[in-house]
């Protein structure tokens, strides 16, 4: 090709793309205008929850309702969520169970058990996903699939997960899993669909003794910030920098 | 001239096509994380949450409101209701009413560690195979009788304690209950002794209670300076830990 030909050609060229991008950029607008049509303004919230422990009474509600919401798979070893009971030896040993890996047959055959003389401590600890501040879960993602809302809610792209599993790993909280169904990786969106709408998630809904409280920490009046301000408040693994939004009162230190 | 002519040709057809003619999600993660966010808020929902109850349920919201289960969500007991709200007139939407006794004891069942205070039951004794709901209105439930003495709450302390020389002393002896902690347990805890005073009063060699006469020391030398409780369980003291 020569300077003429190469010339020419690009005046074909530009106007050509030109069209192309156009008609790209019109799909993606039809994309995005959903989410400006809610009227919903992301930038004003900043979503956390706070667990009260010494009010989790281990019915798993909160599991069985999450998983009716979110569709989450019903292999009780699927969940967004999950309750751990606690035992503390009078010799220091600590046993974790999870208990909504049970049957609920199950959780009922383990009623009425005398308590283990041993043990000094006992309680519940419901878990789901931090929605850290610093998410370790999106550093490593290696396709940009997984992210942070401004809102801080932690998203996953099912259309670009590639189910690497990277992200499962990198949690140090164990709050991801890899859906059998779409074969993404799944988490707690804190149910992005209901909060945005102004519902509770399903978990807080349901939640019997208000175990759960969800709220915005930007809201002045909000009843996190007043369940913040009223007790003391710890947070899981602090020491990793990870600053979770999930914040516990009464949390017994030998938790993890 | 014409070379350099080329070069600024194609340095500006670089900059105008990365910047005007690509698409953004080419570019940038933006797009396709809204896209991702517009699906997120798309879903549908499954819980119809207590309000959208209340409008068609408001007699039931009442009664529940001014009972001990006012923080229960109507879908804790009655399942996800979103499907019953878009078509009240489905029979297979219809919100179940559980009537087993499994169902009550799901949460009123005996379970260790299940914080105090929280009103639990022997599913095997108490009032075996009758349905809780011919005592025990759901929206409105009422305990047998009203919660009197500490061991309404505490029983794991009070049937130790019954089993113990200490089973004649009162709770009061060594804490201070306020009457904010009857109706509101956690906003008023009740004290706990901090010295070794609060066991001094009867068990020092001094003491004058004859209750305790076979159980003085001298504490000045006993147990130099550890608090009582480390070694002795105030609700159990033969038993040492």
């Amino acid at each position: 090709m020569n300077k003429r030909d190469f010339l020419k050609n690009s005046i074909v060229f530009f106007p050509a793309a030109g069209v192309l991008s156009a008609l790209t950029c019109q799909a993606e607008g039809k994309e995005l205008s959903a989410s400006m049509t809610t009227g919903y303004d992301a930038s004003q919230h900043w979503y956390g929850m706070g667990v009260d422990v010494d009010k989790c009474i281990g019915c798993n509600k909160c599991v069985e309702a999450c998983k009716a919401e979110n569709n989450v798979p019903g292999e009780p070893y699927y969940f967004r969520t999950w309750i751990e009971r606690y035992d503390i030896h009078a010799d220091g040993e600590v046993k974790v169970e999870c208990i909504s890996t049970r049957t609920p047959e199950e959780r009922l055959a383990q009623q009425n058990q005398p308590l283990d003389p041993s043990v000094v401590r006992s309680f519940f600890v419901p878990k789901l996903c931090n929605q850290c501040a610093n998410p370790p879960c999106v550093q490593v993602c290696p396709v940009g699939a997984t992210f942070q809302t401004r809102d801080g809610v932690v998203l996953v792209d099912e259309q670009r997960c590639i189910g690497c599993r990277y992200c499962i790993q990198a949690c140090p909280y164990g709050a991801r899993y890899l859906n059998p169904q779409t074969h993404t990786a799944d988490k707690c969106t804190f149910c992005y669909h209901r909060i945005t709408k102004g519902q509770l998630p399903a978990c807080v809904e349901v939640c019997p003794t208000e175990a759960r409280i969800f709220g915005d920490l930007k809201g002045k009046q909000d009843r996190l910030v007043r369940f913040q301000h009223d007790n003391e408040i710890s947070v899981l693994k602090p020491d990793l920098n990870t600053e979770p939004k999930v914040r516990y009162a009464r949390l017994d230190g030998e938790v993890r | 001239m014409q070379r350099l002519g080329v070069i600024v040709v194609l340095f500006l057809a670089v900059v105008i096509t990365r910047f005007f003619l690509l698409p953004e999600s080419w570019i940038s993660a933006k797009p396709h994380q809204a896209a991702t966010v517009a699906r997120e808020m798309a879903k549908p929902q499954h819980h119809a949450g207590m309000a959208t109850c209340r409008q068609c349920h408001e007699d039931e919201y009442t009664t529940k409101l001014g009972g001990f289960h006012r923080t229960i969500g109507c879908e804790n007991c009655h399942g996800a209701a979103a499907a019953h709200v878009a078509n009240k007139d489905d029979p297979a939407a219809t919100p179940p009413k559980h009537r087993e006794r499994e169902f009550c004891l799901t949460c009123h069942g005996f379970v260790a560690s299940r914080p105090n205070g929280f009103p639990q039951v022997d599913g095997l004794q108490h009032n075996k195979g009758k349905k809780c709901v011919t005592c025990h209105d759901p929206h409105d439930p009422k305990p047998d009788e009203p919660i009197k003495g500490c061991d309404g709450c505490h029983g794991v302390i009070a049937r130790t304690k019954a089993l113990s020389t200490h089973s004649q002393l009162e709770c009061t002896q060594c804490h201070q209950v306020s009457e904010q902690h009857l109706v509101e347990p956690r906003s008023a805890l009740p004290t706990k002794p901090t010295q070794r005073d609060a066991c001094a009063r009867c068990h020092d060699k001094d003491a004058t209670d004859p209750a305790a006469a076979s159980a003085r020391l001298d504490l000045s030398t006993h147990g130099r300076t550890y608090v009582c409780w480390e070694c002795h369980n105030a609700h159990l003291p033969e038993g040492t830990k």
